[in-house]
């Protein structure tokens, strides 16, 4: 278990967990919500290849955008607990 | 070898497989039985979640809900909402439900929300969810057998029983977990092999998502020709058809992914890494396996629509001989699943959007990736690939919704509520027993499935979107949320939105009971019943923030649990 974690340190933890969820969950709208539904017939105006922009969104890039951000937050989080010591034993 | 020979063996392979991997993996212990010992690396456990995901619904329907049913753009909703749901779990809920390191979601609830009442509305809600659910792949299972193997709906779905009841009452989620890496394996092999050869086929392009935006053999765009094409039929443009309005679509979409994050039996997955470093990964991994998958749907599903038609159409303007079809069509009328109807008389099949003047009366959602192999001229062992990977995937996620309706029973209702006595030993004895239970449950409402089995996979996830995830996300997010706003929260959150469906829909789905008519200028702001979820949501998070402002703050226990499940070390 380690020494006990300051109540400092939980704060901090929670604050900067907060902050990038809020960044990440901003990107998470944009992609899916934004350019595949809001926002789709503007893009739709752009070709790329043989897909409409908005269309390739909603069918493709919303799914690339998910994975790239779910694991843009565990590197965070991971460094996060780096820093902070709060990291935990491997089980 | 004939086609059935062959399917029998390749699915009698696979079974195989799985009672070998069973009888490895047995449970000895509550904590293998429920929670695989907390030691799956985050990977394999990426992976037993993407299979635990993947229904019969995504595997045999969605590329059809997406090209046929939804025609092209209006699907993107399944896509992108039961993707994106999974960014929200690894964010808002799995690190810090893997951290609490308990058992059962409703453990959860009834922990956090001090009270052996929230314990139970959890536990009904789950089942509520998780029965809706696993109907749905218990039919799939009788589909398929009946289907590719040619026995009878009721053999099928009873050699479907005696395989999960093999795996999952001998190895719990221990079992489960490793058969469920196994199925993922031949399902994602199945999904994609027919995939890349119809990509070869129209595009010359062996990467189906590739495929998707390139050129045909005659220089034009797929995309564009079957918008094209679509648009002479009568159809709505392939790119560009909304489902019902933008609101509704956004409403769908989010009333999807807030489901995802709220399903029991995908969280419970969570439980069984090591770390919670290793659950918000695990959450990566898993979305990687299932978006191979749900990339390729989209190819799928507009490759298959436009063969279909451009056999219904060997040249422009002129339609099919009815003598002249191909032998794969008359095969899949014989299952009911195509039907032609010669309306004028001229002797072709004559498709268009048009129902005075469609003559292809029947086109099942389920053609598109059952018929796909024997469309594209695929050799038959692609053929039996597809059956083995169609009832992988109904019988891993069978699997993991039966184990978080019998934990819920066992753990929930007997050892924290009802007989807190029991010793370990028996405990794993009744949950052993639970799951056998739950196994028969299935079976029998498989057997005689009840008027709402119909398309119900897409209101579980309403359903848990209206009454887990608001739970879950306050109780991790909130330390002053009270017992009495959750209680009350998830009770009206569910009810609005069973409400919302009856209505539209038939109570219980009874035709003929539902007081307004499925009818759409009478649905709430456009939104149709199934994207209902959001707004249960929406009334849970309201009722349960205003019943905590009047009833007196939880004890300090509960902060210091709060505190405790936000970090991971403490």
């Amino acid at each position: 278990m380690g020494t006990p974690v300051s109540q400092q340190t939980r704060d901090i933890y929670w604050r900067e967990n907060r902050r990038l969820m809020l960044i990440l969950g901003f990107f998470w709208f944009v992609v899916s919500l934004g350019c595949g539904v809001l926002w789709v017939e503007p893009l739709n105006r752009i070709q790329m290849g043989g897909f409409k922009l908005g269309f390739w969104f909603a069918q493709q890039g919303a799914i690339y955008g998910f994975i790239l951000l779910t694991f843009i937050y565990a590197l965070a989080m991971a460094r996060l607990e780096k820093r902070l010591g709060l990291e935990e034993p491997d089980a | 070898m004939s086609l059935t020979e062959t399917t029998y063996w390749v699915v009698g392979a696979s079974f195989a497989l799985y009672i070998v991997i069973a009888i490895r993996s047995r449970a000895s212990t509550t904590q293998e039985f429920y929670v695989a010992g907390k030691g799956i690396h985050p990977i394999a456990n990426g992976m037993a979640t993407a299979a635990d995901w993947m229904s019969a619904a995504s595997f045999i329907s969605m590329a059809g809900l997406i090209g046929l049913s939804y025609n092209g753009y209006g699907g993107s909703v399944f896509l992108m909402g039961w993707t994106g749901g999974y960014v929200l779990l690894a964010m808002l809920i799995a690190p810090y439900l893997r951290k609490y390191g308990k058992f059962t979601v409703p453990e959860f609830i009834g922990d956090r929300y001090y009270s052996n009442t929230a314990r139970i509305v959890a536990v009904l809600c789950l089942i509520i969810c998780s029965v809706t659910y696993v109907i749905g792949q218990m039919k799939g299972i009788g589909v398929a057998f009946s289907r590719f193997l040619e026995t009878d709906y009721e053999t099928g779905l009873l050699s479907g029983m005696v395989i999960v009841f093999f795996y999952a009452v001998l190895g719990g989620m221990k079992g489960i977990t490793y058969t469920q890496i196994a199925q993922f394996c031949v399902l994602i092999f199945a999904y994609t092999v027919p995939a890349i050869f119809i990509s070869l086929q129209l595009t010359g392009q062996p990467i189906p998502q590739l495929g998707l935006g390139s050129t045909l053999a005659d220089g034009s765009y797929l995309l564009h020709k079957l918008d094209h094409i679509l648009l002479d039929l009568g159809f709505q443009e392939y790119t560009t058809a909304l489902r019902g309005s933008t609101l509704n679509m956004a409403a769908f979409t989010a009333s999807l992914m807030i489901g995802t994050a709220g399903l029991p039996h995908v969280i419970i997955r969570f439980f069984t890494v090591p770390t919670v470093r290793a659950a918000r990964t695990s959450a990566g991994w898993a979305l990687v396996f299932i978006a191979i998958l749900y990339t390729t749907a989209p190819a799928v599903a507009a490759m298959a629509r436009l063969n279909i038609i451009q056999i219904l159409e060997p040249e422009a303007g002129q339609a099919l001989l009815i003598e002249e079809r191909p032998t794969w069509f008359k095969n899949w009328e014989r299952t009911g699943l195509l039907e032609i109807d010669d309306k004028n008389g001229d002797g072709r099949i004559q498709y268009h959007a048009d129902p005075e003047r469609n003559e292809l009366v029947k086109l099942d959602n389920d053609i598109l990736v059952l018929a796909n192999p024997e469309i594209a001229n695929l050799p038959n062992w692609v053929i039996a690939l597809v059956a083995a990977g169609g009832l992988a995937a109904a019988l891993s996620t069978a699997a993991g919704l039966l184990l978080a309706i019998s934990s819920a029973i066992s753990h929930d209702l007997l050892k924290r509520t009802l007989m807190p006595q029991i010793t370990e030993r028996q405990e794993l004895m009744a949950s052993r027993i639970a799951m056998s239970l739950a196994v028969l449950g299935a079976g029998y409402l498989g057997l005689n499935p009840p008027g709402f089995a119909a398309g119900t996979v897409a209101l579980a996830f309403g359903l848990a979107a209206a009454s887990l995830f608001p739970a879950l996300f306050l109780g991790i997010f909130s330390q002053r949320v009270t017992r009495e706003g959750a209680i009350l929260g998830m009770l009206s959150g569910i009810s609005v939105t069973l409400i919302y469906v009856f209505q539209h829909k038939g109570i219980m789905f009874i035709p003929g009971t539902s007081f307004l008519g499925n009818l759409s200028p009478n649905w709430f702001f456009g939104i149709e019943p199934n994207a209902f979820g959001v707004v249960g949501a929406m009334v849970n998070f309201t009722v349960t923030l205003i019943v905590t402002r009047f009833t007196p703050a939880p004890p300090e226990e509960v902060r210091l649990l709060v505190e405790s499940v936000r970090v991971p070390r403490s």
